[in-house]
């Protein structure tokens, strides 16, 4: 594996001018110092209650994502050529989704090949011919970044289904400006606090036709027990609209309502965080209680926008991925600002046979799987595990992709031992609404705090750093 | 608002309520427990404490006996009692989380920090006499900081409204608990045959309801039957008699009304409450019996909570 990136240090001794005053103050504070903040923002963190659940423990088990003190700084330049870069991918996001389940024009021309398509647990046959309003899939997207080098940002995942974490951007950089005034006074950083004045625009913006012109939005969330619980309440409340559970919307005349105190009150929109196959139990999972029976019909006739859209999971499912590159230049002629991960499709086996034979320096994930479970990293694996994922792999080739062990770039962070390199990863959140896309400067970036560790994910021990853009 | 919404802000401040209560019922029978045997008599005064919990029946289920150690155990931090102190602040925690939108963060801060004090610091209940007391006054200051972040940070909308409904009606629930156990020692004015034994009675039940010193200031005088139950029952000026709950009651109900434009069997039912509690005088209970007033009164009392709960929560 290649010598990770280090986004502040440029070998040699100097430093990256994004980080000359945070390296500076790092200089003049006492680590004592540093380590007191920390401990105050793990207080502030448990007393505001942003936890989250781990699932497969006990069902009180609430745990703190790990902060981490030390922002991860990036300058406006290089935000200015990764916001391009997300756009362009989100809007070919949105352009394959709506030719997926209308004219198919991408299959035709075989850039992606059928099968992948109509034999996919994710692909929505319920939502083929069917007008989204505004022609908006993916409202809120989560575009995974990673860096390997100076010049390029490469896109390790896309998540359009309902993707998570926003909440912690905000609270976040909350935080550090409570706990870092000083640090704060000497950069110039991007806001982000317009976040949730921006999603709800965009989400009025998509409004159904038969809204009226002050359309009412509202949070669908699992419920309490649900991992993300914490940010969708935290949302609701930023937004100034209800959280709603299944149980307290009714559809009635193809129209969706929710229960008040003043009686039934219209929705016209509907910011779901629940997934697909629990939205409405007369159409996908009968055994769901999480869901509103007869949403899908509501849905069909015009009378609700669900953000994200029914079907999306299509677009960011991982066998597609691979083909992102080429879903960019068929729709919009341009070629790709942001790369991706070089990927193996072991259903092809030419790419299979290559897998096998390299397992211990690749990274394999599960085609359907997410957070990070059910991977092989295989430079970290040991001789039996590789064998295990083996008969896994040759069982169950189409259910896999592979992609080379990238060398994430490493920002500074708090450890045991004092300031070290640890790998870092980062999900901007891309808002699509009717007229415009927009992204707030930075986005979410997650830290494997385990010396060496490429796993980021909350729920395998990874943590979070504010994300700084430098306006210059 | 949201009907469950509603719901959870009503529930909320009920086991806030009820914790503060539970802990106030405690430290009143610990105080006249401490007392020679010869000043309060032969009355379990635990078994009393567990009867105006509500909890004898269940009690019993799992202790043979009435004793500090068992009723503390079960009315505090017992897993088994769905309203013990314990179950209440976790309970009002799950209510808080499903709510979060419709609270302030000064009432989250309360709620959630209490809980993680109640985890952190009370996992095991009490050894001692002094960590008894640290614990029953951090309930009692959890329900004040939780009360007065409500007063002072909500707006005041359906929201405040459901969440004082929850608290007054819980509260006269409480209060009237007390006489129906404690009836036999408030007599009427001419049957008094009272003893030193009678007075400490008085003043625990007094002091379960914070109400020892707002009695002296009231009446200018010293602790009689009559007019501690006068005090309980029918003084407006004591924000836990039942009379000053009911009229938080009806108008908060009226308020709701007025905003939604719509009454309905919930302010008609209150106000039939309210208006009963205005028109009698002590004489007339004491005739009619205190016993049978009270019983009546809890009955009605909680037939309003179901009434609410038809009318705006499901």
């Amino acid at each position: 594996m290649a010598v990770a990136f280090d986004e502040m240090n440029i070998p040699g001794g100097e430093l990256r001018p994004a980080y000359q005053e945070l390296a500076r103050w790092l200089k003049e504070t006492p680590p004592e110092a540093l380590e007191y903040r920390r401990q105050e923002a793990e207080l502030l963190f448990r007393r505001i209650g942003i936890t989250f659940a781990v699932y497969g423990e006990a069902e009180s088990t609430e745990r703190l994502i790990p902060f981490d003190v030390i922002p991860r700084i990036m300058s406006g330049k290089e935000w200015t050529l990764l916001e391009k870069g997300l756009k362009q991918r989100v809007r070919a996001l949105n352009m394959f989704l709506r030719d997926i389940y209308h004219g198919r024009d991408i299959l035709r021309a075989e850039i992606v090949p059928d099968d992948l398509i109509f034999q996919n647990p994710v692909f929505r046959p319920e939502m083929n011919g069917q007008q989204v309003p505004h022609d908006v899939y993916v409202h809120i997207a989560g575009i995974d970044i990673v860096r390997v080098d100076a010049e390029d940002f490469i896109v390790l995942e896309d998540n359009a289904r309902t993707p998570s974490g926003v909440s912690y951007m905000l609270e976040n950089r909350e935080i550090m400006m409570r706990l870092f005034p000083d640090l704060f006074a000497r950069h110039r950083v991007a806001p982000v606090e317009r976040y949730p004045d921006e999603l709800l625009a965009a989400l009025r913006s998509v409004a159904p036709l038969s809204a009226s012109s002050e359309p009412t939005v509202a949070l669908l969330t699992p419920g309490v027990y649900n991992s993300a619980y914490y940010e969708h309440s935290f949302l609701a409340d930023k937004l100034g609209i209800e959280l709603v559970e299944g149980r307290d919307l009714i559809v009635k005349n193809n129209e969706v309502f929710m229960r008040t105190t003043e009686g039934l009150k219209r929705v016209d929109v509907i910011y779901r965080r629940v997934d697909d196959d629990f939205l409405d139990p007369l159409t996908f999972r009968p055994d769901s209680v999480l869901g509103v029976p007869g949403l899908m019909s509501a849905y069909a006739a015009g009378n609700i926008t669900l953000a994200n859209a029914v079907g999306t999971g299509i677009a960011d499912d991982k066998a597609i991925y691979s083909y992102m590159p080429d879903i960019v230049k068929f729709y919009l002629g341009e070629e790709p600002i942001l790369k991706n991960v070089p990927t193996w499709r072991c259903r092809e086996p030419k790419d299979l046979a290559y897998v096998l034979d390299n397992l211990s320096e690749l990274v394999v994930k599960e085609v359907h799987g997410s957070g990070g479970y059910g991977m092989l990293i295989g430079p970290a694996a040991t001789k039996a595990t590789i064998e295990a994922f083996r008969e896994k792999l040759k069982r169950e080739p189409e259910g896999f992709i592979a992609q080379p062990t990238l060398a994430l770039s490493t920002c500074p962070t708090c450890t045991a031992s004092g300031l070290a390199p640890r790998h870092v990863d980062l999900r901007p959140f891309v808002l699509t609404g009717s007229k415009s896309t927009t992204i707030v400067p930075g986005g979410l970036t997650r830290v494997a705090l385990k010396e060496g560790s490429l796993v980021v994910n909350s729920s395998q021990g990874g943590g979070t750093k504010d994300t700084w853009i430098l306006d210059e | 608002m949201l009907s469950r919404t509603a719901e959870n802000l009503y529930w909320l401040a009920r086991y806030v309520e009820r914790a503060e209560y539970l802990a106030r019922t405690i430290d009143a029978t610990l105080r006249v427990t401490a007392l020679p045997a010869a000043y309060i008599g032969k009355t379990n005064e635990w078994d009393s404490a567990l009867l105006t919990a509500g909890v004898a029946a269940s009690f019993y289920q799992k202790y043979e006996e009435a004793n500090e150690h068992n009723v503390v155990d079960y009315l505090s931090f017992s897993v088994d009692n769905p309203s013990s102190i314990r179950n209440c602040i976790e309970a009002a925690r799950l209510n808080s989380r499903s709510v979060r939108t419709a609270l302030t963060s000064e009432m989250w801060d309360t709620i959630n920090s209490a809980w993680i004090e109640l985890q952190e610091v009370w996992s095991k209940g009490t050894s001692t006499r002094e960590d008894l007391a640290k614990f029953l006054r951090f309930v009692q200051e959890t329900s004040l900081r939780f009360d007065g972040s409500a007063y002072r940070t909500m707006l005041r909308n359906d929201a405040y409204w459901f969440s004082r409904l929850g608290l007054h009606l819980e509260r006269a629930d409480n209060t009237a608990r007390i006489l129906d156990v404690k009836y036999h020692v408030l007599l009427p004015e001419e049957e008094h045959v009272g003893g030193p034994l009678d007075f400490y009675q008085w003043s625990s039940i007094l002091r379960s309801v914070s109400a020892l010193t707002a009695y002296h200031w009231v009446y200018r005088e010293t602790l009689k039957p009559w007019l501690v139950a006068d005090l309980l029952i029918l003084n407006g000026t004591l924000p836990r008699s039942l009379a000053s709950c009911y009229d938080n009651l009806t108008r908060n109900l009226d308020q709701i009304g007025v905003a939604y434009g719509r009454q309905g069997p919930a302010q008609r039912h209150a106000r039939g409450i309210r208006n009963r509690l205005e028109h009698s005088n002590m004489n007339d209970i004491f005739q009619h019996g205190v016993h049978e007033f009270i019983q009546e009164f809890i009955t009605d009392n909680s037939r309003l909570g179901e009434i609410i709960t038809k009318q705006y929560l499901i």
